[in-house]
């Protein structure tokens, strides 16, 4: 007894060590959640929005086109680069110097010149008039105005140098600089230029590659878990199918790419980067998590639903799709929807199959060129500019937004429809 | 017309034929149902599987063959010269012509053979066109109609549909097989060439990994040394670190969540945590390529250390967060598998809750930890985009964690995006590493998943 009682101080006070070492490890994953969010969300707000300036453009009909035209393939051919350059020259008069007037280019985006085309394409009657109007600014002159590049650098160093920050401040006295909402970024499609690329390019690639992968693995899936729960005999073709199921359900994402490389791209000729073939390895790799998850909801319906129907006079096929499918439905469901935001953020059989290439158009269907969401991800994190840096923070944040609402779609499922029986 | 719109063409014949099979069967007993051997949609079901299925087929039989038949009528009327290339070049030709015919844009300058070639092609796809079209739906709309016709009242609809239905559910599950004997094949095959070139003891022993092959013959700076030592190495290290991180995180919170926490703390925890397992893979490497590495590298710094900004510490913590819910949830499982009647003796001799943890439960759950454990390397072998990201690409045979290493799946991806040709070593060294990666990968699965089943039994 005295000795019990001379180890009872020690021992608790292992038993409190030992629980703070375990409310530690929770502690430590739950920082590890909060700061990856917050280093995601703190670099990507500011990508939300755009710096844009207000220029005063005077349309000159000598550089576009008379006065009264309409063809539109005379309108689209103006000079609108030296419109905007012009419009530059006019607004700082005092430039005069070669170099300097290159820098004083370079605050304005090459896209200015796009959307003033597209202006003069709508209303062919702006030509020979002067109007205000905002066009975005270069991605240097957005990170400053942002506040990411630092002004203590010596000039060499910085993007951003002495005379065009000088013309900066001096179109921010004007009242012509403007953080406005970056519309662009949910409209566009790729490209060089960080302020005007988007994801809507990689988006629709994401949909239609999801839209393929969906409309083979669930059925193909749901069929498999059906077969091997209700009707396969217990034999060694079984055993061989099952743990294959439950191997490939471990292979390496990046092998399923190889395969798709091999099978898809070179043996059957399918083009490369095309949602369809990302949709194709990417069913196969899902279909291992579906049919695990099928068959989990097949298991969770009691043998009484089936021997009643059977009772009654009905056949096996029949007692499955009119009584045991509707009722694992929802869990047959809730997985796919699992299998599917895992497949929505895979980026590694991806690459191995070309979805890598740099593509500016929007794609129209599974079968044109296109990235996906996290290849795109990938594409900016590798970029040089710093302004890609939020852009691809702010691409994070959609793509979470994503899961997080797929997986939250699952979760109200599995309450909704959970039974216990 | 597409063939899409001869798939939506064929779906509307379908749903004719089960309107018109399930219409002839009603009519055949005169509306009593209970006269005929099946329900009415049976036969309607039976009809648009008839009508539908052998069209279907025919349709992928003709997708499949229809390039290849193409390309070789166009290449037979292409002049004798130009048949004479070799296959690479034959094939830029027939790009060539291709895109002349869609009316893409053509890499060399369009002659007359060219744009005769180009016609001809064209012409090809559309009679192909137009004869898949006719057989298609010819096919479907006789065979639909020998069905409609053989409907009687004895005839077993429903067995025959049921048996269609079971066919599609016996190879829906047979695909897990073929996926496997696909993956097998196409890294086996791509493997052998490789080793054909490279001695499999030079990839397996070599201490040196520098896979700049020669394009052309007289380039420089091709070194082509294929040793993957210095890979397996480095994907070793990293996996080390991301265990170090993941495993004690993993299974103390594991432990925590089932022993010590709250009803409540548990229900706000568990989720926060498994959110960790539902980030893509891409936002961790970026994270740990923007945040994590040079986090390290300034920490180093300041201490005096030189730390690489693509060290393997960062690339190793990072994949290590990736893995704590995967460690953390297997080890749940396991932790609760062991039998209340053991804790309960534990406590019933007076042991203090983590004297029964550490004396008691994690010595019984010690076979399925152990099995978590290796599924988590596994998984940190094969992970690719952390390490993509973060990596080097630079293969050191070093064990400094400080440093940048290289690992497998590093490797792949780099040989394996850009362009080069297909043959050379550099490319066919992918499908090597991919069939190293794949045989660890499903050897540590097997061993772990007959370990966690042994230790399962052992409690049931």
């Amino acid at each position: 007894m005295v000795r019990v009682e001379k180890g009872l101080a020690r021992r608790y006070r292992q038993e409190r060590n030992f629980k703070r070492l375990g409310l530690g490890a929770i502690l430590l994953g739950l920082l590890f959640v909060s700061f990856l969010f917050i280093s995601i969300i703190a670099n990507g707000y500011t990508a939300f929005q755009q710096t844009f300036v207000k220029l005063d453009v005077y349309y000159d009909p000598e550089m576009i086109a008379p006065v009264g035209e309409t063809d539109p393939e005379i309108l689209s051919a103006g000079n609108y680069g030296g419109l905007v350059k012009a419009t530059m020259r006019e607004l700082f008069p005092s430039v005069t110097n070669r170099r300097d007037k290159k820098k004083l280019y370079g605050l304005i985006s090459t896209g200015a010149s796009y959307q003033l085309r597209e202006r003069v394409m709508q209303d062919p009657s702006v030509i020979g008039q002067r109007e205000s109007i905002w066009v975005p600014a270069d991605d240097d002159v957005d990170m400053l105005i942002k506040g990411h590049i630092d002004l203590n650098l010596p000039e060499s160093d910085r993007r951003i140098k002495d005379d065009q920050l000088s013309w900066i401040q001096g179109l921010q006295e004007d009242d012509r600089v403007e953080k406005r909402f970056n519309k662009t970024f949910f409209t566009a499609g790729d490209s060089r230029e960080p302020e005007l690329s988007g994801i809507k390019g990689a988006a629709s690639g994401s949909f239609f590659t999801l839209l393929i992968c969906l409309s083979i693995s669930f059925p193909v899936g749901v069929a498999a878990a059906v077969y091997l729960e209700e009707f396969a005999p217990k034999n060694r073709w079984t055993d061989l199918i099952e743990v294959n199921i439950n191997n490939l359900a471990a292979v390496p994402s990046i092998v399923f790419g190889l395969l798709g490389l091999a099978v898809f791209i070179n043996f059957f000729g399918l083009p490369r980067s095309v949602p369809m073939v990302g949709g194709l390895v990417l069913a196969l790799m899902t279909l291992p998590t579906i049919i695990i998850a099928s068959r989990a909801a097949l298991k969770s319906v009691p043998p009484s639903i089936r021997e009643a129907a059977l009772g009654v006079g009905a056949s096996p096929m029949q007692t499955i799709t009119h009584h045991v499918l509707p009722l694992a439905l929802p869990g047959m469901l809730t997985g796919t929807i699992i299998g599917m935001a895992q497949a929505l953020g895979e980026t590694a059989p991806l690459l191995m199959i070309g979805m890598v290439a740099f593509i500016v158009d929007i794609p129209g269907g599974a079968m044109d060129p296109s990235a996906v969401l996290p290849v795109q991800i990938y594409l900016w994190a590798d970029s040089p500019e710093r302004a890609f840096v939020e852009r691809t923070s702010a691409a994070i944040m959609v793509l979470l937004a994503f899961l997080i609402s797929m997986n939250l779609l699952a979760v109200w499922l599995r309450k909704k429809f959970e039974r216990r029986w | 017309m597409h063939t899409s719109t001869l798939i939506i063409v064929l779906l509307g014949l379908m749903s004719l034929a089960y309107y018109l099979g399930r219409k002839r069967s009603l009519n055949l007993v005169s509306g009593r149902v209970r006269d005929l051997h099946s329900l009415p949609s049976y036969y309607g079901l039976h009809t648009a599987l008839w009508c539908g299925i052998p069209a279907i087929l025919l349709l992928v039989l003709w997708i499949s063959f229809e390039g290849s038949v193409v390309t070789g009528l166009v290449v037979d009327s292409l002049p004798q010269e130009t048949q004479a290339l070799p296959p690479e070049r034959l094939n830029l030709v027939l790009n060539d012509i291709r895109n002349l015919a869609t009316g893409d844009i053509v890499s060399t300058a369009v002659d007359e053979n060219l744009q005769s070639a180009a016609d001809h092609y064209a012409r090809l796809q559309g009679i192909s066109q137009l004869a898949m079209f006719a057989a298609a739906l010819s096919l479907a709309i006789l065979a639909g109609y020998f069905a409609h016709r053989s409907i009687t009242r004895h005839q077993r609809a429903r067995n025959r549909v049921e048996k269609a239905i079971n066919f599609f559910l016996l190879s829906s599950s047979t695909l897990a097989i073929f996926t496997t004997i696909g993956i097998v094949l196409s890294v086996l095959f791509e493997s052998i060439r490789f080793f054909q070139q490279i001695p499999v003891t030079e990839f397996i022993f070599g201490l040196e990994w520098s896979p700049q092959t020669a394009i052309r013959a007289d380039q420089v700076g091709s070194s082509g040394v294929f040793g993957a030592i210095p890979l397996f190495a480095g994907t070793f290290l990293i996996t080390l670190i991301a265990m170090v991180v993941a495993v004690p995180i993993g299974l103390l919170s594991a432990i925590y969540m089932a022993d010590y926490a709250g009803r409540h703390f548990r229900s706000l925890a568990k989720p926060v945590l498994e959110v960790l397992a539902g980030i893509p893979t891409v936002v961790y490497g970026f994270f740990a390529a923007l945040t994590v590495a040079p986090f390290f590298r300034d920490l180093g710094a300041s201490m005096g250390l030189g730390v690489s900004s693509e060290s393997a510490l960062a690339a190793g913590v990072v994949m290590g967060i990736m893995i704590i819910p995967f460690v953390s949830s297997l080890s749940d499982d396991v932790i609760n598998a062991v039998p209340q009647a053991m804790r309960d003796g534990s406590y019933g001799l007076g042991a203090t809750r983590s004297e029964t943890i550490r004396q008691v439960i994690i010595p019984a759950a010690l076979p399925g930890i152990v099995g978590g454990v290796l599924l988590a390397v596994s998984r940190a072998i094969g992970e690719t985009m952390i390490v993509v990201m973060a990596a080097g690409l630079s293969a050191n045979l070093t064990a400094n964690p400080l440093e940048a290493v290289t690992t497998v799946t590093v490797q792949i991806v780099t040989l394996l995006v850009g362009d080069q040709e297909f043959d050379s070593a550099k490319t066919l060294a992918a499908f090597a590493l991919a069939l190293v990666l794949f045989v660890i990968t499903l050897a540590l699965n097997m061993i772990a998943l007959h370990i966690v089943r042994k230790y399962r039994e052992q409690y049931e």
